[in-house]
């Protein structure tokens, strides 16, 4: 019965959910800098992935909004993920002998 | 009418337009020339749709881009609220952008300031009139980048940690909000601000939305105890950056927060969010003040006065329980808080201009090292007397009204015990105020007596600092025109005047 229900969107929107708790777990329990940026991406995989399987519902044709928002949080994902990168390089060069924590 | 709403769009085009052009001339004088004209088009523009809102009957300016209107189009939009908020924004902007070509005329951060700065504008004002919740995303994204890389350009190591800090807790909290806004869209099949207030119900996703929603941009707003980047960010900026992220930005994101709460999912909320919210607006009062008062550093104290000014925004919650009004932007407490927001922007960033020319000519900020200071500069001293007075809320400035007008409503609506927190608030704000008022003019002990330690600073830097405070000062003298103004702004819908009389016609 619980099986028959599992329809390919609902798995889908429910991995995609799985993975934003996943990725906020690591953000506040992992101290690693890099880890934390790279759990902050997979956070963003998990809504986009909510998003796209959201776009088909009831029996019409793909919904193209959806895609064009995932679309635009990729782009915002590439952005923060670089400035993020290049202020932990920054902080790295400034004290050479401390690691980032 | 329709001449007004098409201008609309060029308050986020002409600060993007500056940006990529500050980006390409490289020349840092010419950059602050473009950026001081474009700052003063973009107040004239934003002048003039706040005086057209407050003529026009209907209220709301919409732009459809390219002519799409819904439910296909993006629309942008502009109500009595947002459209004060853009004018302060504008405001703030060009007199920070005179500042700024003065503060950083001798460094080569100019030229990455520029460009930077422009971009926040943009995304403030795109946030302030979106009417829809993914370009809000955006807008939230775009500030967020150009604020973390704004204070990232002091350079300094403490500095580039709390950018780093700060942006992690920024895309923390746009996550949560894209969250929310992913389960909306699927329950609800719409983007449009408007659409949604007319369609959303209590169910589970709308309560789950409206939580993310609180949750990230409570971070973003920096609600006690999701406060804790604030003070280093706000305290390691550059002055200029430290004065527009305190101002302004924060207050982005509490507008979201009021907007879902109390217009567009507020049948998923409940009375007891509210109180909660209140709750901890409270206890960012004290905490913030309390924080402020034992701070060592100057701009540390005044990043941690925000912090407690903040949690008076959220009193607005708890008092807005039991509201019968149909549009939760009406109300008396909703005034209040627009004082308050006015208010808080012209003093708090009065404050970090006058805390930043300090800095410029003591050389540090160290409170227990600036004694006898007023000798060497008297107008910043001054300055942050009245920004100071402002935030205790001693007549006769903006934050005198705004607190008045949060008592009495607590008062009005039966909710005594937020006087309490008001008060010793004000108290508590008095405190740190005059502990360092009290240093400056104490008399120098050898801190200041040899010459060369003090610097000198240009004089355009204390006059804008200046004309900030004596905003604060002059829209305290001049209550009834703002309450005019966000009377017939907040209240459009029901067309009832709200004056200082009735107000306190109530409270009798």
């Amino acid at each position: 019965m619980m099986l028959s229900q599992l329809t390919p969107e609902i798995m889908y929107s429910a991995s995609g959910i799985a993975l934003f708790g996943i990725g906020l777990l690591g953000l506040i329990i992992v101290p690693h800098i890099f880890r934390k940026i790279l759990a902050i991406n997979v956070m963003g995989v998990g809504i986009f992935m909510l998003l796209v399987s959201s776009a088909k519902r009831a029996n019409i044709d793909a919904d193209p909004v959806p895609h064009a928002m995932v679309l635009t949080g990729i782009v915002v994902a590439v952005a923060g993920t670089a400035l993020a990168l290049f202020l932990v390089k920054k902080i790295n060069d400034l004290a050479p002998s401390e690691k980032s924590q | 009418m329709d001449n007004i709403a098409a201008l609309l769009p060029a308050l986020i085009m002409l600060p993007l337009a500056v940006s990529v052009c500050c980006v390409l001339i490289k020349n840092s004088r010419v950059c602050a020339a473009i950026s001081i004209i474009s700052a003063a088009a973009l107040l004239i523009l934003s002048a003039g749709t706040l005086l057209a809102i407050n003529t026009y009957e209907a209220g709301v300016l919409r732009y459809a881009f390219a002519g799409w209107s819904q439910p296909l189009g993006i629309e942008l939009q502009v109500s009595g609220f947002t459209a004060l908020m853009t004018a302060l924004t504008c405001l703030l902007v060009f007199v920070l952008s005179i500042y700024s070509s003065v503060y950083f005329s001798s460094s080569d951060k100019a030229i990455r300031f520029w460009p930077l700065w422009w971009l926040l504008i943009a995304g403030l004002n795109a946030l302030f009139l979106s009417s829809d919740i993914f370009n809000i995303y955006v807008a939230f994204e775009l500030i967020g980048l150009a604020a973390v890389a704004l204070i990232a350009i002091e350079n300094s190591r403490a500095a580039l940690i709390a950018a780093l800090r700060y942006l992690l807790v920024s895309l923390l909290g746009s996550l949560c909000y894209l969250l929310a806004v992913a389960l909306l869209y699927r329950e609800y099949g719409t983007l449009d601000l408007v659409q949604l207030a007319s369609m959303t119900s209590d169910s589970a996703s709308s309560t789950a939305a409206l939580m993310l929603i609180t949750i990230g941009l409570c971070l973003k707003t920096a609600l006690f105890p999701l406060h804790f980047w604030l003070p280093a960010a706000h305290g390691g900026a550059s002055a200029p950056v430290s004065a527009v992220l305190s101002a302004l930005v924060v207050k982005g994101s509490f507008y979201l927060i009021a907007r879902f709460w109390l217009d567009i999912l507020a049948p998923a909320a409940s009375d007891a969010g509210l109180i909660i919210l209140g709750v901890f607006g409270a206890a960012a009062i004290l905490w913030g003040s309390a924080q402020a008062l034992f701070a060592s550093r100057l701009k540390v104290m005044v990043a941690y006065s925000t912090v407690a000014q903040i949690g008076y925004l959220f009193l607005l919650f708890p008092l807005m329980v039991g509201n019968t009004q149909t549009n939760a932007f009406e109300g008396a407490a909703m005034g209040a808080i627009t004082y308050l927001i006015v208010a808080h922007a012209t003093a708090k960033s009065a404050m970090f201009l006058a805390a930043g020319n300090i800095m410029r000519i003591a050389g540090h900020d160290n409170i227990k090292q600036l004694k006898g200071l007023v000798r060497h500069c008297p107008l910043s001293i001054f300055t942050f007397g009245i920004a100071g007075a402002s935030l205790i809320g001693l007549p006769p400035s903006a934050g005198f009204i705004a607190k008045w007008l949060l008592l009495s409503n607590s008062i009005n609506t039966g909710q005594w015990w937020w006087v309490i927190v008001i008060l010793s608030g004000g108290l508590l704000a008095a405190a740190y105020v005059f502990k360092f008022l009290n240093l400056a003019f104490t008399k120098d002990d050898d801190t200041f007596t040899k010459a060369d330690i003090v610097r000198k600073i240009s004089p355009i830097m204390p006059l804008c600092a200046l004309a900030l405070a004596l905003l604060t000062v002059v829209l305290g003298f001049n209550a009834q025109w703002l309450l005019d103004i966000s009377g017939t702004l907040v209240y459009e819908t029901t067309g009832q005047g709200f004056t200082v009389q009735n107000l306190a016609g109530v409270a009798q």
